[in-house]
């Protein structure tokens, strides 16, 4: 086995999936650079500029790439704690230890140069997973075994969240949910959460009372529709109550919510007016962005809306609007085929790992990834509510784009080596 | 473990509907709803308007009469308008804050609205224009849009020239070319020549980011039409003359109208009193109209040459003339008697001490009111006609060829018909069947209900000079320095009138001829220039005759006719008689050596009641 790793680093590399990430890293780079366009600084590779400082990002990826390929694929099992371990403590610190930008408290400066520790966190987290997961000798279903599982998934989560508050780069923990579920998490906990999303979302936008006597009509149904033993009579109380007390829950939580994050989710269900000039302001004018692209899109680098800083953070969170108005429906259907088509190609790539480690931490990377399309590309298009996470490969910023590049790379090379078993 | 791996289906599953889902919903927005389209336009474009140039006018000796000045209006889109430093805004266009809480009310209320660009600020000059532009961007909802200023550097022939005004809504809706607030001739060549002057606008779409600054053209412009310049003008007009005569004309009431014969091109067409045409542009315009609409002696707006209509007294006796000869009824020997007026009436109409009986030229030589009340009779009592009524529509048809009592077609904005009576007015007036000649006698010299505009009047003196044909007269030779251009084909027809034998245009110009070399204006010769004239003096039934002149020169080969009218200023050959001279003499000889009449002109006074006339006389 030795001898195999001894060979040449590119043996096994999946490089469909490398690809994909360039095409992805490139195209990327080009609505950077049309979003940000400059007149005065037209070349794409002015430093001075976004475009420029995007070039310099995405060298240092190409670079930390081949690091990651270079590295032991052992390293990664061997270490998964310990990165976790350290990346947590940086996470922790960086309130305390870094300098405020912009009221954020979640970066390292070092000069002009900014790192956010919180990026790094989720392929640490994803490695960390692996690690717990991969022990043949657990299983998740073991209820011990899950709360630990939520811990390693929940304390970065609530670092980040309270300490930093960054609530899009805590919330995208709840990707992971994804892995669990393919190891074996019961379906009870994922209904659970679908039925409490649901509900919250109805307990919002309908009259509570009502929701109470549907939820009472729908026990009594499955009562009569049942076999009326203990177990299904006490299965359907419990859901019952359950129901109810989430609909209860749900204004105690929407009214301890911050007044932006209560706004947002008005702005997506439609609740009350949205002042378009303020709270609906973002959401709108991006709609208005990718609306007006057309089918075929006005065209590279002529776009009105982004260009013309109509549309808010069109180079970062907002980057798709460029997409949506510069390359119109083809090119963001293409867009969002792209990751999804890089995506599924990560779950089947995690299907053929002979080790757990690999497969699990494989399946991290692709939950990940969707989670950040989902919610980046559905909150420009008025289907999520406004988070601030980028748009994997895409948005502007060096720490976004080293982090997925790690995520990935180091999948890449766990891949390359799929048939070892590695602990 | 093999169970769990059949979980990846459902996994991919999500993924795909949730891809499948956005595709959806891109293309439900990006294809199918134009509602963000709409928006995107409504943001980022701002279609602007750019103004031609309006054409210039020059001279026939290309001397520039009008040309144009740069002028910014300072715009405003209300809802556009957010967050400025309103003192700032304030100082910079020097206006209090309480007129700036008018203006935006304003641009916001009906007919504007906060989402219909208006005007703020009309007319600012070049340097309050400097000063805004570079902190401009700070206001955002306001930018600066140019648009042009006519200016007059001459400052002469106001009413000819006429002015241009703001296109108000009836306008617009006449004509949607035109949106409210466009600059539009309102009067003179101006407004005759409007569709020439004023060229052909131009659009473009212009980007603009979310600060509403300017972001430069959409496309690069592939949508935009640029702006056609107007066509230059070339006037018939002599600059020189026309200000000569004006400035013989202060400080008097009456007109000047010069006309070439040969061509029917006016040289010069003073209306006085007049005023400096530069009064009436930019944001002054209002004040100076108000204060020149409120004078009611001078009445500085009205243009005397084409809308006053005078009776032509002494000067008609030149058409009474003509017609006795072509009615076969006078000849140059026919004589008739005056006994200090017209004896078959008792003396009336009343003429002035002279030797009797007269000839004809002799009588045109001393206007005789005796003489032509005779020659109105035998035309009016001619057997070759059935009666009466047959007689005076011979006349008056006769008339009528010389455009008298109608209007001459000319290129100025407003001209009045005159009146020449017709038989139904006399029908109504005195009965059917029961006038004749005596009952209208007073016609035969001028007076009566005869009215006459200056400008007709000297399109008379230029038919007698071309003995028998004139062309429409006309104020502007070339349309883009193209004497071809279609419009002006109607002023390259030569009309003829009734009488077209020449030699009973000669007998005429004999008596117009012995008239100044030793008749009424034998004090008026210009030294080496022979030339035929006619004085008048035309009753006024509400105060002092008029003084009116009309001549031609030279004899042979006329150059210039002229009709000179002076309100209220008695004999024709005291103000209007040297007035018509001199400037005969200035076009022709290109000097003056009458230096004491000319100063006498210059100074006369016949507005401000300081008696000229007594003074004249002593």
């Amino acid at each position: 086995m030795r001898k195999t790793n001894n060979n040449n680093i590119f043996d096994n590399i999946d490089w469909v999936t490398v690809l994909i990430y360039l095409m992805l890293v490139m195209m990327g780079w080009m609505n950077i650079y049309s979003a940000v366009y400059n007149e005065e600084h037209y070349i794409i590779t002015d430093i001075s500029q976004k475009y420029g400082k995007q070039m310099i990002w995405i060298g240092t990826s190409l670079i930390l790439a081949l690091i990651i390929l270079i590295i032991d694929e052992n390293f990664y099992t061997a270490f998964a704690y310990i990165i976790f371990a350290f990346f947590l403590l940086a996470n922790i610190a960086v309130p305390f230890l870094g300098r405020e930008v912009k009221g954020s408290r979640s970066w390292f400066r070092f000069g002009d140069f900014g790192i956010q520790p919180a990026e790094f966190m989720k392929f640490a987290t994803n490695l960390a997973i692996a690690k717990f997961l991969g022990n043949q000798h657990i299983k998740i279903a073991d209820y011990k075994n899950t709360f630990v599982t939520l811990l390693i998934i929940g304390i970065p989560l609530i670092v980040i969240k309270i300490l930093q508050d960054e609530t899009g780069l805590a919330i995208v923990f709840i990707a992971f949910i994804f892995t669990l579920y393919r190891e074996g998490l019961s379906v009870n906990y994922l209904l659970l959460g679908f039925l409490a999303i649901v509900l919250f979302i109805l307990a919002l936008l309908v009259n509570n009372i009502y929701l109470f006597v549907i939820i009472g009509t729908l026990c009594a149904i499955a009562l009569l529709v049942s076999r009326r033993n203990k177990t299904s009579l006490f299965v359907i109380a419990v859901a019952g109550l359950l129901s109810c007390s989430m609909v209860k829950g749900t204004s105690y939580v929407y009214e301890h919510m911050e007044a932006h994050q209560k706004v947002r989710i008005d702005v997506l269900l439609g609740r009350g007016t949205v002042d378009l000039k303020k709270e609906g302001y973002n959401v709108n004018q991006a709609k208005i962005a990718i609306g007006s692209g057309g089918f075929f899109g006005k065209g590279y680098l002529q776009g009105t809306q982004t260009k013309y800083d109509f549309v808010p953070e069109q180079d970062t969170d907002f980057i798709f609007c460029t997409v949506g108005e510069e390359w119109g429906f083809l090119g963001s259907s293409f867009v969002i085929i792209m990751q999804l088509v890089l995506m599924i190609r990560l779950v089947f790539m995690s299907e053929r790992q002979r080790s757990p480690f690999s497969r699990i931490y494989g399946y991290g990377v692709a939950s990940v990834l969707f989670f950040h399309m989902a919610v980046n590309v559905g909150m420009t298009i008025g289907l999520a509510p406004v988070i601030g996470i980028p748009l994997p490969f895409f948005s502007y910023g060096g720490s976004s784009l080293w982090s997925f590049t790690i995520l990935l790379f180091i999948f890449i090379k766990l891949d390359s080596h799929r048939l070892q078993i590695l602990r | 473990m093999n169970q769990l791996s059949e979980r990846k289906i459902v996994i991919v599953g999500v993924f795909i509907l949730v891809g499948l889902a956005f595709i959806t919903r891109l293309f439900y927005i990006q294809v199918i709803d134009d509602t963000y389209k709409l928006a995107a336009i409504n943001q980022a474009f701002r279609p602007t308007t750019e103004f031609p140039l309006r054409g210039y006018i020059f001279d026939r000796n290309n001397k520039l009469l009008v040309y144009n000045e740069a002028a910014y209006d300072l715009m405003v889109l209300p809802k556009n308008v957010k967050n400025i430093d309103t003192v700032d805004f304030c100082s910079l266009l020097g206006i209090e804050k309480d007129a700036f809480i008018k203006k935006m009310k304003k641009a916001v209320q009906a007919p504007n609205s906060p989402r219909r660009e208006s005007v703020f600020e009309k007319q600012l000059s070049p340097r309050d224009y400097a000063a805004l532009q570079e902190r401009l961007y700070r206001f955002p909802g306001f930018w600066v849009q140019s648009r042009t200023l006519r200016k007059y550097p001459m400052k002469i022939a106001s009413h000819m020239l006429g002015y241009i005004g703001e296109a108000d809504k009836a306008m617009t809706e006449k004509d949607p070319y035109y949106k409210e607030g466009d600059y539009i001739g309102i009067s003179g060549v101006e407004k005759t020549y409007e569709k020439v002057l004023r060229g052909k606008k131009g659009k473009r779409i212009m980007l603009v980011d979310v600060n509403n600054r300017d972001k430069g053209s959409y496309m690069n412009g592939i949508y935009d039409t640029a702006a056609i310049p107007g066509q230059p003008l070339t006037s018939t007009l002599d600059a020189e003359l026309q200000l000569y005569g004006e400035m013989l004309m202060l400080n008097k009431i009456g007109s000047v109208v010069a006309i070439e014969p040969q061509t029917g091109e006016i040289l010069a067409l003073v209306t006085s009193p007049t005023y400096d045409p530069n009064l009436l542009v930019g944001r002054e315009r209002a004040k100076n109209f108000g204060k020149l609409y409120l004078d009611t002696i001078g009445v500085p707006l009205f243009n005397r040459a084409t809308m006053a209509s005078y009776p032509p007294g002494s000067t008609f006796k030149l058409m009474m003339a003509l017609i006795g000869q072509q009615d076969g009824v006078l000849t140059p020997n026919t004589k008739y008697p005056c006994s200090r007026g017209y004896a078959p009436m008792g003396g009336h109409p009343k003429c002035h001490p002279h030797s009797s009986p007269l000839d004809l030229t002799d009588a045109i030589g001393h206007s005789c009111n005796s003489y032509f009340s005779y020659v109105f009779k035998s035309v009016i009592e001619n057997k070759k006609y059935h009666g009466t009524e047959e007689a005076f529509t011979a006349w008056r048809d006769n008339a009528l060829s010389f455009c008298i009592g109608k209007k001459t077609g000319s290129d100025l904005a407003n001209e009045l018909r005159g009146n020449l009576p017709s038989i139904k007015y006399y029908d109504k007036v005195f009965g059917k069947h029961s006038w004749k000649a005596s009952t209208v006698i007073s016609l035969g010299i001028g007076q009566a209900e005869l009215g006459i505009t200056p400008l007709q009047n000297a399109n008379v003196v230029a038919i007698i000079a071309n003995r028998g044909w004139y062309y429409t007269p006309h104020i502007i030779k070339a349309i883009g320095n193209n004497p071809n251009d279609t419009t002006l084909n109607r002023f390259k027809t030569k009309h003829f009138t009734t009488i077209t034998d020449t030699s009973i245009y000669a007998n005429v110009i004999q008596g117009m001829s012995d008239a100044v070399q030793s008749g009424t204006a034998a004090a008026l010769k210009i030294d080496g220039v022979d030339f035929c004239a006619k004085t008048g003096t035309a009753e006024n039934p509400h105060g002092k005759d008029h003084s009116v002149f009309v001549a031609f020169a030279p004899k042979y080969n006329p150059k210039i006719a002229i009709a000179v009218l002076v309100e209220n200023a008695g004999f024709g050959a005291s103000w209007a008689g040297p007035i018509a001279s001199l400037m005969m003499e200035k076009y022709l000889t290109g000097k003056i050596k009458r230096p004491e009449l000319e100063r006498k002109m210059f100074e006369g006074d016949l507005i401000h009641k300081t008696k000229p006339i007594e003074k004249n006389k002593q």
